[in-house]
């Protein structure tokens, strides 16, 4: 009796049991593996490798390292040299690339280079570049005549930093910061453009998240506490809007919210405003707070409706029984249950919000552009590196947005219609 | 939602108010697509009702701009319409083009997000799949990472993703690639970026029908002798093929609404309707516009049925009550 307790458990074949187990336990996570296994690549070459990219290019520009070899020589050997009063030598290093440029015909992007840190300066290279060929030593005096600027301090700290095609230049300049005579500092309160869109984005995707919800929740409630046929009826209502095509439903907004559009024209039919008085709700924040609103309002719902749906209404039966008025019964036992719908819906309107590109670009006019409509800007003006580097920024909110639904709610609890 | 007999008269002021306010909701909801539709039959170049409109005077309603669909890009457009210029039409005219890329793109992404999606969730709903939550992150990200992020990560991308014109690849993938030899401006890269979008859409819905799934199925076909190729095709496949196909739906709808990718990286050849319909509301706004999106809501309306039917037929196979 005790030698059979004390020996191994075995399968038929002789094996050990726990061995035998462990080998098919990693088989079977081996088999799920590759069945996920081509997606992943495909997900890696098509999504992840991009945007790897993306944030690459936002570290990388070459336009002034390629073309100032010497230059960049000259740095790497005299790193703590004075940017106030560089020495000949390095002037006579920057004609020797300025006239090598000329001959290349790289002076542009050279000049383009520094200029996205220090405003201005392509013409100064390719006033400098087209002279560099005939100057004569002493260098320092022949440049500083030709044009002063040559001797800013900014100039020589942005020109030592392009000196190296890996550069965080990028983010300086999207966190608004400005290259100054002492390096790169705070920038002017009032130029602080990134930020303030960065800020203005969130703010107006928070208004839209609480649009969103304080319309969604009655509508959810109405459709969870209806009997099934009545509120499948409803609900067609508001999956229509979910899959009709988001141009369809901008376009929409604008026939109805434009100056001649049916809004104005019904409000003045009406009398209750002038012709002149027509109001403008298109083409600025207005036009795309409400189109937004309308486009993510089944984001919200959705969720809120699936939470609402098996929240037993016993709970607010006893309540009630026990002396609550329904407004309390609502506060203490109602609300606190839809909590995680709640959480669930506002996230996903506010991540969706926060990345919103056609709807503002479309009726946003001037005013009503968010932070996406910035990068594409940057992008058509073709300055990738910044547009890479706000990319950058606006991934790594998102990311930890996402992270916090996952938190939260848990991504595999997203569901659709 | 009937009140219960007790409830105050305030009650009963307030519950009235709740119904109108979501009756309001309702109409702010479904209001605006469904005034596209008559809006299309303006015989006037205008965005708004006219006089005529309202008073439903048959003049006041033309097909005109319906018209414009099949005549926008044809070189004769005022010749009699024998089949030479309907021929013409099917060939040349700038909306059906733009009809004809969007369909052959969002039908391959598709396929590609489809099946590429089916297969890894049947891996992902296994219990024993390692990484399963970091996985499914990385998978759902498309979705949730914005539009305007992967179009530049695409553009940066596609333009470097390039074979040698004179290599062994580029005769076998010349025609799908651009001139170049690149994905950018090419249709296959057009197909690869919407069928990663769809991706997130076919998990969620495959893995959300494979929830439901009883895994004792699979094992009573095995145990009767079916092997793995036959056991997936007669038992898994038509109990979840529901899920599959609103999968392949949503999947769908997101290439045939999706205009930022296309903006980014794709060529001229590579016209679609959204990208025709976004350049037409940027520069000359005509009810031209709108004539598509009553297409394209009657589109919507057909999608969503479908999508409807299959959740039903989905629910009864796996035993729940119908809704």
């Amino acid at each position: 009796m005790t030698t059979a307790t004390t020996e191994l458990l075995k399968t038929a074949d002789g094996r050990p049991l726990r061995e035998a187990l462990a080998a098919a336990q990693a088989r079977s996570k081996r088999k799920a593996f590759w069945l996920v296994f081509p997606l992943l690549i495909f997900v890696l070459l098509t999504f992840l490798i991009p945007i790897g990219y993306m944030l690459k290019r936002s570290v990388e520009h070459d336009g002034f390292s390629k073309s100032s070899p010497t230059l960049t020589a000259w740095f790497q050997a005299n790193s703590d040299f004075d940017h106030m009063n560089p020495p000949e030598a390095a002037f006579a290093a920057l004609v020797t690339d300025l006239a090598q440029m000329q001959a290349t015909k790289n002076t542009g992007m050279a000049g383009t280079r520094i200029n996205y840190t220090v405003p201005g300066t392509i013409s100064l290279f390719k006033k400098g570049a087209r002279e560099a060929g005939d100057m004569q030593p002493p260098f320092k005096a022949a440049l500083l005549t030709l044009d002063h600027a040559w001797g800013a301090p900014e100039l020589w700290y942005a020109m030592e930093a392009a000196a190296s095609k890996w550069t965080t230049d990028f983010y300086q300049v999207a966190t608004d910061r400005k290259l100054t005579e002492t390096g790169w500092q705070r920038g002017d309160d009032k130029q602080r453009i990134y930020l303030y869109l960065f800020f203005k984005t969130f703010l107006v995707s928070g208004i839209i998240t609480v649009i969103c919800m304080l319309l969604a929740f009655p509508v959810a409630h109405l459709l969870a506490v209806l009997p099934m046929s009545k509120s499948s009826l409803l609900m067609i209502l508001v999956l229509l809007p979910f899959w009709t095509s988001l141009l369809v439903r901008t376009t929409a907004w604008i026939a109805l919210l434009q100056e001649q559009g049916i809004v104005n024209d019904a409000l003045v039919w009406m009398g209750v405003l002038s012709d002149e008085g027509r109001l403008s709700m298109m083409y600025n924040m207005t036009g795309t707070i409400i189109a937004m609103t309308h486009v993510l309002l089944p984001f919200m719902i959705l969720p809120l409706y699936s939470v609402m749906r098996v929240i037993p209404p016993s709970y607010a039966r006893a309540a009630r029984s026990l002396g609550a008025t329904s407004w309390t019964t609502f506060r203490r036992i109602y609300l606190p249950q839809t909590l995680p719908g709640i959480a669930a819906g506002s996230l996903l309107v506010f991540i969706l919000a926060v990345g919103y590109y056609i709807t503002p670009a479309l009726v946003g006019g001037a005013e009503g552009q968010l932070i996406s409509n910035l990068i594409s800007f940057h992008m058509s003006k073709s300055n990738w590196s910044l547009a890479a580097a706000l990319a950058a920024m606006l991934l790594a909110a998102i990311l930890v947005l996402y992270w916090i639904y996952d938190r939260l709610v848990g991504i595999d609890r997203l569901k659709l219609g | 939602m009937a009140l219960p007999t007790y409830a105050s008269p305030l009650e009963r002021i307030w519950h009235y108010a709740y119904l109108v306010i979501c009756t309001l909701i309702f109409i702010f909801l479904i209001a605006p697509i469904l005034l596209v539709v008559p809006l299309s039959f303006n015989a006037e170049p205008y965005f708004s009702f006219t006089e005529k409109m309202l008073s439903f005077d048959p003049q006041g309603y033309s097909l005109r701009w319906y018209d414009t669909l099949l005549t926008l890009g044809h070189p004769a457009p005022d010749t009699v319409r024998d089949s030479t210029w309907w021929a013409l039409v099917w060939e040349r005219a700038t909306w059906v083009q733009a009809a004809k890329n969007s369909f052959w793109v969002g039908l391959w992404a598709t396929v590609l997000a489809t099946v590429l999606g089916t297969i890894a969730a049947l891996g992902l709903s296994r219990p024993e799949m390692p990484y399963r939550r970091l996985i499914m992150a990385i998978l759902i990200s498309p979705m949730i990472v914005p539009i305007i992020i992967i179009a530049v990560g695409m553009s940066f991308f596609y333009a470097q993703a390039c074979v040698p014109p004179d290599s062994v690849f580029a005769t076998l993938t010349g025609p799908f690639l651009s001139e170049k030899g690149c994905l950018a401006n090419s249709h296959l890269g057009v197909i690869v970026a919407h069928a990663v979008l769809g991706i997130p859409f076919v998990i969620i819905t495959v893995t959300a029908t494979l929830s439901g799934f009883d895994q004792s199925l699979t094992r009573a076909a095995h145990s009767l002798g079916a092997n793995p190729r036959v056991t997936f095709f007669k038992v898994v496949m038509p109990l979840i093929l529901p899920g599959v196909i609103s999968g392949a739906l949503f999947a769908f709808v997101t290439s045939f609404d999706e205009v930022v990718a296309v903006l980014f990286i794709a060529g001229p050849a590579q016209q679609t309707i959204p990208r025709q319909m976004f350049n037409g509301i940027r520069e000359a706004i005509s009810p031209a516009i709108l004539a598509v999106a009553t297409i394209l809501v009657i589109v919507s309306i057909a999608l969503l049925a479908s999508v409807e039917l299959l959740r039903r037929r989905s629910e009864r196979l796996r035993g729940m009550t119908p809704q």
